[in-house]
């Protein structure tokens, strides 16, 4: 299902967002975040292949590439399953139990933190605090947020993400 | 009691669109600047109300301006920063006024813009910020498309753009330099100080980099003058009023604008509720992951910068994680190393190698395999990783939660290591 190897060259796609976003800096290289923030857009995750047709476009070395994207913590270096649950494990969500609907996920999709399910669905990953500790526990699965989450409305809620 | 931020945040029902904004008295600030107070003014009047900045340091807002060089022989561009990176865990105040209120937010960024004479703003937001990240980025258009943002605004010749730059995540980011870097597309590390970013900031330019929930308070301060904004606060060491928050056990977990100065027990009890029941009060962080423990003996500190410090602690963000008492104090502690070792940038070598070490100390401990030994090492890791030997703020702030930790709770500390278990 996860596909390991990625296209070392940029699309047309690819290149004209990332063209747009150059456009309003001093100079191309300060496009790297968002060179990748596309290229993760399109590709879902950041392949070797990914991080040397970046380097290549913005004339930088595939290793400075690679220090800033391997430096922020949404940036997937790995493959990851169609849907990437984020549990909150900070604080507030650890004083409010965030720890029992790890074990709950761990059950229901059988899989730990940094793990991908294997029928590709799902990935599991820590996160740090998404802020909003009055509604802990929280977590998100791709960009939707969900808050007071308990054990019981698990089920539910993956189901809406196939 | 007023509330100038949030009087108009709604939570539930979706924020006022420009329209709405300007029926409220928006941009009333952006047009009486424009048409007759000169950056300087507006600088003095900031200054005058006594505004302090809301993401943790507590630096007079004037002042942090008045050291960008104006004129014409300045250099240029120069840059306005909002910081919405908003991560410190416990803290979710600056969320509430981009989702609550996001025209206010741009207002505040095109004043304090204007005071410093910058061409380019830029918003720098969370990642996780969706709903926030959709609201400023349409809230935008509309300030574009009514002439508040742009070139010549309300004709009066000074132009000003403004970009949404959304983050990848990274604690780091918080922090003034770091932010800058990654603004710049590199790694999230701190730059040495000096140079000051008001004088070398963003791509080497002078740079202003101001926290969400402080730039809200400028155009109320524009509009009703800076006696009127101390004359709002219960204390004299900052004026207006605070987004306080709270979250754990309390039986209203929430934020809170209130008059700076409010006591801990004030927001504690009648705000947030009090605990819930069959849980009693252990201990507050009251300003963030990276704030001293207050306990019960401290329910009637004003929540100000001084009487804050005064007890022992920080304001820093002003919302606080309440700690009960069927929480193990080295499971909460180690929760947090975790975090800190987790983020740390790696950049400075007490932080990189020494929060690491902490995290696996108090580990150990919480797991019953901790030694007598193990105290004497977290005590000196407060020390060798204090104020002073590191690069930024990072592991300092780690250290504060831990230091008080070991000085109000130790002997839950002993108890793990004496009955080889965590009690809880």
């Amino acid at each position: 299902m996860i596909i390991y190897k990625q296209d070392n060259m940029l699309t047309e796609a690819e290149m004209q967002a990332i063209d747009h976003e150059i456009s309003q800096l001093p100079h191309k290289k300060a496009g790297v975040i968002e060179a990748l923030k596309i290229i993760q857009r399109h590709r879902r995750w950041v392949s070797d292949e990914s991080v040397e047709a970046i380097a290549a476009y913005l004339e930088i070395s595939p290793a400075e590439v690679d220090s800033v994207a391997t430096f922020y913590n949404l940036i997937f270096r790995k493959p990851v399953g169609r849907h990437v649950i984020l549990l909150c494990d900070s604080i507030s969500c650890y004083v409010m139990g965030y720890d029992k609907l790890y074990g709950a996920l761990q059950q229901q999709v059988g899989i730990r933190f940094g793990e991908t399910s294997p029928d590709g669905r799902f990935t599991l990953l820590p996160n740090a605090c998404l802020g909003c500790c009055d509604h802990a526990p929280a977590l998100m699965i791709d960009e939707d947020l969900f808050r007071d989450v308990k054990v019981e409305m698990l089920d539910v809620l993956l189901s809406g993400y196939k | 009691m007023e509330r100038p931020l949030t009087e108009y945040i709604q939570p539930g029902r979706p924020p006022l669109d420009l329209k709405g904004y300007e029926m409220t008295g928006g941009y009333a600030a952006v047009r009486k600047v424009l048409r007759g107070m000169s950056p300087a003014e507006v600088q003095q009047q900031v200054r005058d109300s006594n505004l302090k900045g809301r993401g943790g340091a507590g630096f007079n807002t004037g002042m942090k301006w008045s050291f960008v060089p104006m004129g014409r022989d300045a250099p240029g561009p120069k840059y306005l920063i909002a910081n919405a990176d908003e991560m410190e865990p416990g803290t979710f105040k600056d969320r509430l006024l981009m989702e609550g209120n996001p025209h206010q937010l741009i207002e505040g960024m095109i004043l304090s813009a204007y005071a410093i004479q910058a061409s380019v703003s830029y918003i720098f937001l969370r990642w996780a910020y969706r709903q926030a990240a959709q609201l400023l980025r349409k809230s935008m258009e509309e300030a574009y498309a009514a002439g508040y943002l742009g070139r010549n605004i309300l004709g009066s010749g000074y132009n000003l753009d403004m970009h949404l730059h959304t983050g990848v995540g990274r604690y780091m980011c918080g922090e003034e330099t770091a932010l800058l870097n990654a603004l710049e597309g590199k790694r999230a590390t701190p730059r040495a100080k000096p140079p000051f970013p008001q004088v070398s900031g963003l791509f080497g330019k002078p740079t202003i980099v101001n926290n969400v929930e402080t730039l809200c308070c400028i155009p109320h301060i524009v509009n009703k003058g800076a006696a009127w904004f101390k004359g709002l606060s219960y204390s004299e060491d900052s004026g207006g009023t605070k987004i306080y928050g709270a979250s754990g056990k309390v039986k209203r977990p929430g934020a809170w604008e209130l008059p700076m100065g409010v006591t801990l027990r004030q927001l504690l009890e009648e705000h947030a509720g009090g605990m819930k029941d069959g849980f009693t009060l252990k201990g507050v962080l009251p300003g963030g992951a990276s704030t001293d423990f207050l306990t019960i003996d401290h329910l009637d500190v004003k929540m100000d910068y001084t009487s804050v410090a005064a007890a022992g602690s920080r304001l820093g963000t002003g919302t606080m994680v309440v700690m009960d008492d069927a929480t193990c104090p080295v499971g909460f502690v180690h929760n947090l190393q975790h975090f800190f070792a987790q983020e740390s940038c790696g950049w400075c070598t007490p932080c990189r190698e020494g929060l690491p070490w902490v995290e696996k100390i108090l580990l150990s401990i919480e797991r019953g395999e901790g030694r007598e030994e193990d105290m004497q090492l977290l005590h000196m890791h407060t020390r060798l990783l204090g104020p002073g030997n590191t690069f930024c703020a990072l592991a300092p702030g780690a250290m504060e939660p831990l230091q008080s930790a070991l000085k109000y709770f130790g002997e839950d500390f002993q108890r793990h290591i004496k009955n080889k278990k965590c009690p809880y």
